[in-house]
């Protein structure tokens, strides 16, 4: 699975966002990530092969999310599902 | 094939939005994101899948969630704006405000869009294995088959065939209760 890795100065957290390509509110979390210096990897579901989709459909469901994207992981434990600024702002402490 | 472009994609939308009496979302970068979104799933499908949502590429499986999608109706009536928020209402689309949307596609349709890969693998793997059944896991729930059947809308005689009934009617806007299937029998013979 290739996630695409972005490096910023806020690297405190383990941050990955499973993604779509299409998907808007997916981009307005990456350039959230972007604009607040925060690194972060993500993958574009959409853009997977099925095992892929299936492994990551695995990873969200066993981590208690929702399948809907953005989907975003900090430090493998706190899924935040959507792009709520306000939750990953506090997750993130920034 | 005539190629899609943007302004027929904008276009279409709004004689939409238009003729439901909806509003396309009012921030024009928003709108621009999700007009180009809808125009690649359709390059790449060849339907304006939901940009917002994950497609199996199986016309038959995705097409609850072409745009419009089954659930915008009945996410306007009751957020004001539907699940990607390109469609909203008269009071959305004055205050600017756009609301959250929880997904309301049932799960087993959305397993879909992961399953030809999953499910289909692991069934012929145990069939090949005969292996003794285990209980199932609930994620590993193979998604629901499409059964297609007909729905009338008892209020307008609206009549659709698809494998569930509208959220709400499109015609008379009667709720889902008020639709009923109508038993088809088909005799051959010879």
């Amino acid at each position: 699975m290739q996630f695409s890795k972005v490096s910023g100065k806020n690297n405190t957290h383990k941050v990955t966002l499973y993604a779509l390509s299409t998907c808007v509110w997916c981009k307005m979390a990456k350039q959230f990530f972007n604009e607040n210096s925060v690194e972060y990897e993500f993958i574009d579901v959409d853009l997977c092969d099925e095992k892929d989709k299936q492994k990551i459909h695995q990873t969200i469901l066993n981590k208690g999310g929702s399948i809907s994207y953005p989907t975003t992981i900090i430090d493998d434990k706190t899924v935040i599902t959507g792009f709520r600024k306000d939750q990953l702002k506090e997750a993130l402490g920034i | 094939m005539t190629a899609i472009t943007l302004d027929y994609v904008r276009k279409r939308a709004e004689a939409d939005a238009k003729t439901y009496g909806y509003y396309l979302t009012p921030q024009p970068d928003l709108l621009q994101s999700f007009l180009e979104g809808l125009k690649v799933n359709e390059e790449r499908y060849g339907y304006p899948l939901c940009p917002c949502r994950l497609a199996s590429g199986n016309f038959d499986y995705d097409r609850d969630i072409i745009c419009p999608c089954d659930y915008r109706d009945p996410d306007v009536a009751e957020y004001g704006a539907c699940y990607c928020r390109l469609y909203v209402n008269k009071t959305v689309y004055e205050s600017k405000q756009l609301p959250d949307v929880p997904e309301r596609r049932p799960l087993e349709k959305q397993m879909r869009a992961y399953g030809a890969a999953a499910w289909g693998k692991e069934e012929k793997a145990e069939a090949a294995a005969e292996k003794p059944t285990e209980a199932p896991k609930p994620e590993a729930k193979k998604p629901s088959e499409v059964k297609r059947k007909l729905w009338y809308c008892k209020q307008c005689g609206y009549v659709v065939f698809r494998d569930d009934p509208p959220y709400i009617c499109p015609i008379c806007k009667a709720k889902r209760e008020l639709f009923a299937e109508i038993e088809s029998k088909i005799e051959y013979n010879g």
